[in-house]
């Protein structure tokens, strides 16, 4: 007789248990211990569902909504939209479900989120609550108005326009061309999102390109702002020197002659600043920049913020004065060719350090950020870059380029009853290819509300006449839409 | 370690009184109220929170609930008055839970695919409540037609032609149907249903009718080979007729769980008959060997080992399915996102195979370990129902029927867990499937059966013709 099963069935029941203790410790493995880096494993496309199902926060312009979420049918519970399309994309960016976000999007995507740890007591109230928790707002500096102007000036070209309130560095207007309906990206499906990207990425015209933040650009000309507050600025030179401007010099130390733009003197060989500038001659502004010496090139470009890195929250590209220049490299960069290169910004961040009796202002894009419940979380302060010149050497520049609009090369850019100030330029990119047409002003004259950067890709080689002609009248719109002319 | 198996049989509950009042069973109508409630309740979260306001026929639904748990425990109080009071509400719990979630992942798919301009696939929900009648049904037939368990102990050898039949059914030509490369499935009439679900039933009662026999012979009679004692040649024949069954189903129906839980589980009642732990020796490197040959000799074998071990490798391909029900675990973490408000159905088959993930996504570690531990004590019952029945017959089946239950969540919840490798069973009471839950409620009834039959306080009905000596005491 082998018994009654009794002790067999107690220790089956011991491994019963263990298989159940198994269970129970495997599943707590997995729910607890590993369960953040479960979520954030590559591929786990819940990470999507849950930030999709948090409202984000709308991106505001004057007001008004650039970008803001909406409920949604789908398995995602809102969708981001926005309502004026391509207009302000170079500011917010884009949010696409795979493409992930760029711009404002992605900088202050804590706050529009709301996972910023700032907005933490929030989250605790409103799961106490039970609200569903949503992100902040962020205002931007931009101008609707001046944007719009912006915008529309730059209708069938390529290029930027960058407009800057000089007294603070706020961007009042950030606008690439041609630019892409950001909608097209975050229209929550997979398969639509992937055929827009593929259009976009194809396009040689490069619309997903941030033209001003992104893009350098040789300054050409406008450079010439940058070699007349440095002559200026060194006492060598008085509004009354006169400069040797033939029409053409031979560059220094090889075969390469330097001519004016239409092969001509300035004047009758020798002129001022002030005329140099006015018809913006290079052979003039060479033999300043040969005089002065390339290390006093680079250090006032540098005052200007060239070679920095500038955060708008995004990063902007950084523009270029290059260190250790021959005396032929010299006189090329003193007008802004060679390898100087600037993005639209920074050319808009030297008319606004003029505008503003010399001292710069760091480019900022974002005015105010909010909470969910609309209280100030954060305003941006002016953050003074440094000074670039003193308030005298800025007001006789600033007379100088009054004489550029008044009667130099920038014609285009008047406004009955505003005094304006500004430069044209027509840069050569690379033999054989098209220059870029430059335009940077501010206005009034007296007191600089905006300071405008516009370039121009695709211009003409035609001396100035192409940044007077694409260009200024872009900025001229910009400039009028702030000053409400 | 056979010698401690002769410890005396618990003795039966004695009742001082001879004619004692039949039991009420409040316990079982109390915590009925309690697994009803909580499936209604969940019911109606599931289209709170995904639609907005209660389910259509809400209330029907749930006069229907407590309509068939006052039915069932109306029959269980007259067929079996003496029976485990928890075996019953805990089934219910499970198979509610269950229903609830179908429900809430059919509106996931209509919901889906209305946002894609689809037409909206037919509900799960509806047909497995039809299933859950029907098991309910078979519960109350069970009950009604064996009135003894030992009446099963006739049917010792009609139960293993009927088991092995049940299990190749699927191969019948014109019968069978493959599914997702497993053949597995018949179909008859539309309907689709998975026979080895109740032959597991019929291979439990002939196992133990068979180890009654039996089992003397088989713990006694050893030769020596190689120094170790093993079983003689010829006593060797059930467990190698077991293998070859596992075999059978893996090589021809491809079946990996169900092979496991055959092979286990005949290893396991020979164990408990026996008391040999040279059983449990010889079983363990008969699936070592097994499963060795398998991995080598079916690619299939060899991707759900890989995926085990390696579920990220191909998260897009092969490992898909575990990883995605892993991010659905995680996401629930410790309290889960409510029911209705995580996203249950990006994990595929989460309706039947993989449910135990969304369980655990909606429901949390919490709800999850809550549901496992109904499990456990669901497989605690049956082991004490085992431990209480008076004769060994009834020992065995309720031993194989509770252990079957335990080993079948192991390898389901410990495969969609990544625990062990996937393989494909349902989850009792709980998954999308007609044949697992009428089979798991024909198991409820003879659990019912054996447990009621054991703490009958009056006298036994006669003994039936035994072919094996029983420690039946007829008093």
């Amino acid at each position: 007789m082998i018994g009654s099963l009794a002790g067999t069935i107690r220790r089956l029941s011991i491994f019963v248990a263990l298989l159940f203790l198994a269970l129970l410790v495997n599943i707590n493995l997995v729910q607890v211990t590993r369960a953040s880096g479960l979520a954030t494993q590559p591929g786990n496309s819940r990470i999507l569902i849950k930030e999709y199902a948090r409202q984000r926060g709308p991106i505001l312009v004057d007001g008004s909504s650039v970008a803001v979420s909406v409920t949604s049918s789908g398995r995602l519970k809102f969708q981001r939209i926005y309502p004026q399309a391509g207009l302000f994309v170079s500011a917010t960016g884009f949010y696409s479900l795979i493409y992930g976000r760029t711009g404002i999007e992605r900088i202050e995507d804590p706050v529009l989120s709301g996972t910023d740890p700032r907005l933490s007591l929030q989250q605790i109230s409103d799961l106490i609550a039970g609200r569903p928790t949503r992100g902040g707002s962020v205002i931007l500096t931009i101008n609707a108005r001046a944007q719009l102007a912006a915008a529309e000036g730059m209708r069938g070209k390529v290029g930027a326009v960058v407009a800057i309130q000089p007294s603070t560095g706020a961007i009042l207007a950030l606008v690439q061309s041609p630019t892409f309906d950001p909608n097209q990206l975050a229209v929550n499906d997979v398969s639509a999102e992937q055929a827009a990207w593929s259009r976009l990425i194809a396009d040689p015209a490069q619309p997903l390109l941030n033209r001003p933040l992104a893009r350098v650009y040789p300054p050409g000309s406008t450079f010439k702002l940058v070699t007349l507050t440095a002559a200026l600025a060194s006492g060598k030179y008085d509004l009354t020197t006169p400069i040797p401007s033939p029409a053409s010099i031979h560059l220094p130390g090889s075969t390469a002659i330097l001519p004016n733009d239409n092969g001509r003197q300035c004047g009758n060989g020798h002129v001022t600043l002030a005329v140099a500038l006015a018809v913006s001659c290079n052979t003039a502004f060479a033999n300043v920049g040969l005089a002065l010496g390339g290390d006093a090139l680079l250090a006032q470009a540098q005052l200007f913020g060239f070679n920095s890195s500038f955060q708008v929250p995004m990063t902007a590209a950084t523009s270029r004065f290059p260190a250790g220049l021959d005396p032929a490299q010299t006189a090329l960069s003193a007008i802004g060719q060679f390898d100087v290169r600037s993005t639209a910004l920074q050319m808009a961040m030297v008319a606004a350090a003029i505008a503003n009796r010399g001292v710069v202002n760091s480019p900022y894009l974002v005015q105010q950020v909010l909470g969910p419940d609309l209280a100030p979380l954060e305003t941006t302060p002016v953050r003074p870059f440094g000074v670039a010149m003193s308030p005298l050497v800025a007001a006789e520049v600033t007379a100088m380029m009054v004489g550029v609009v008044d009667f130099g090369t920038g014609t285009n850019a008047q406004i009955p009853g505003v005094q304006v100030a500004g430069k044209t330029g027509t840069a050569q990119t690379a033999p054989g290819q098209p220059a870029d047409a430059w335009f940077v002003s501010f206005a009034p004259a007296a007191g600089g509300d905006v300071a405008v950067a516009v370039v121009v890709e695709g211009a003409p080689h035609d001396g100035q006449i192409s940044g007077g002609r694409l260009a200024a009248p872009v900025a001229k719109a910009v400039m009028k839409a702030i000053l409400n002319k | 370690m056979s010698t401690s198996l002769a410890a005396a049989p618990p003795a039966p509950p004695a009742q001082p009184t001879p004619r004692a009042r039949r039991p009420r069973r409040r316990a079982e109508l109390a915590l009925l109220v309690l697994a009803v409630g909580i499936a209604v309740m969940g019911f109606a979260q599931a289209d709170l929170a995904v639609n907005g306001h209660l389910p259509p026929r809400f209330w029907l639904m749930a006069a229907l609930a407590a309509g068939a748990a006052l039915l069932a425990h109306a029959v269980v109080r007259r067929l079996a008055p003496y029976s485990d009071q928890v075996l019953l509400p805990v089934a219910f719990a499970i198979n509610g839970l269950g229903l609830t979630m179908i429900h809430r992942l059919d509106l996931a798919a209509a919901r889906s695919a209305a946002a894609r301009g689809h037409q909206v696939p037919h509900a799960t929900a509806p047909t497995q409540l039809v299933w859950t009648g029907l098991g309910l049904a078979l519960l109350f037939a069970v009950l009604a037609l064996v009135r003894d368990p030992r009446q099963l102990q006739r049917f010792t050898y009609t139960a293993l032609v009927a088991g092995l039949g049940l299990l190749v059914l699927p191969l019948v030509p014109g019968l069978g149907v493959t599914v997702n490369g497993a053949r597995i499935w018949i179909r008859v009439a539309g309907l689709s249903f998975q026979p080895a679900e109740v032959a597991k039933i019929a291979l439990i009662v002939f196992f133990s009718g068979y180890l009654v026999a039996k089992r003397d012979a088989l713990a006694v009679a050893r030769t020596r080979l190689l120094g170790i004692e093993v079983p003689r040649g010829r006593d060797l024949g059930p467990i190698l007729v077991a293998w070859l069954v596992s075999v059978l189903v893996l090589v021809f129906e491809t079946d990996l769980g169900m092979s496991l839980l055959f092979f286990a589980l005949f290893v396991a009642l020979l164990y408990v008959a026996t008391g040999r732990r040279s059983w449990v020796v010889i079983g363990t490197v008969l699936f070592l060997v097994g499963s060795t040959i398998a991995y080598y000799a079916f690619g299939h074998v060899r991707v759900r080992v890989d995926v085990w071990l390696h579920p990220f490798a191909d998260p897009a391909g092969s490992g898909y399915q575990v990883t995605q029900s892993l991010y659905g675990l995680a996401d629930g973490g410790v309290l889960g996102t409510g029911i209705g408000q995580g996203s249950p159905d990006l994990v595929p088959f989460a309706k039947s195979d993989f449910i135990i993930s969304a369980v655990g996504e909606e429901l949390g570690l919490t709800g999850l370990m809550a549901l496992l531990v109904l499990y456990a004590i669901l497989v605690e019952r049956g082991l004490r129902t085992a431990l209480a029945a008076r004769d060994v017959f009834g020992r065995l089946v309720a031993c194989g029927l509770a252990f079957v239950m335990a080993l079948q969540v192991f390898i389901v919840v410990g495969g969609v867990t990544n625990l062990i490798p996937l393989t494909g069973l349902t989850t009792p009471f709980l998954a999308a499937g007609g044949s697992s839950l009428i089979a798991n409620w024909m198991v409820i009834g003879l659990l019912l059966r054996i447990s009621d039959s054991s703490r009958r306080p009056t006298a036994a009905p006669a003994p039936v013709a035994d072919t094996a000596m029983t420690i039946v005491v007829p008093r």
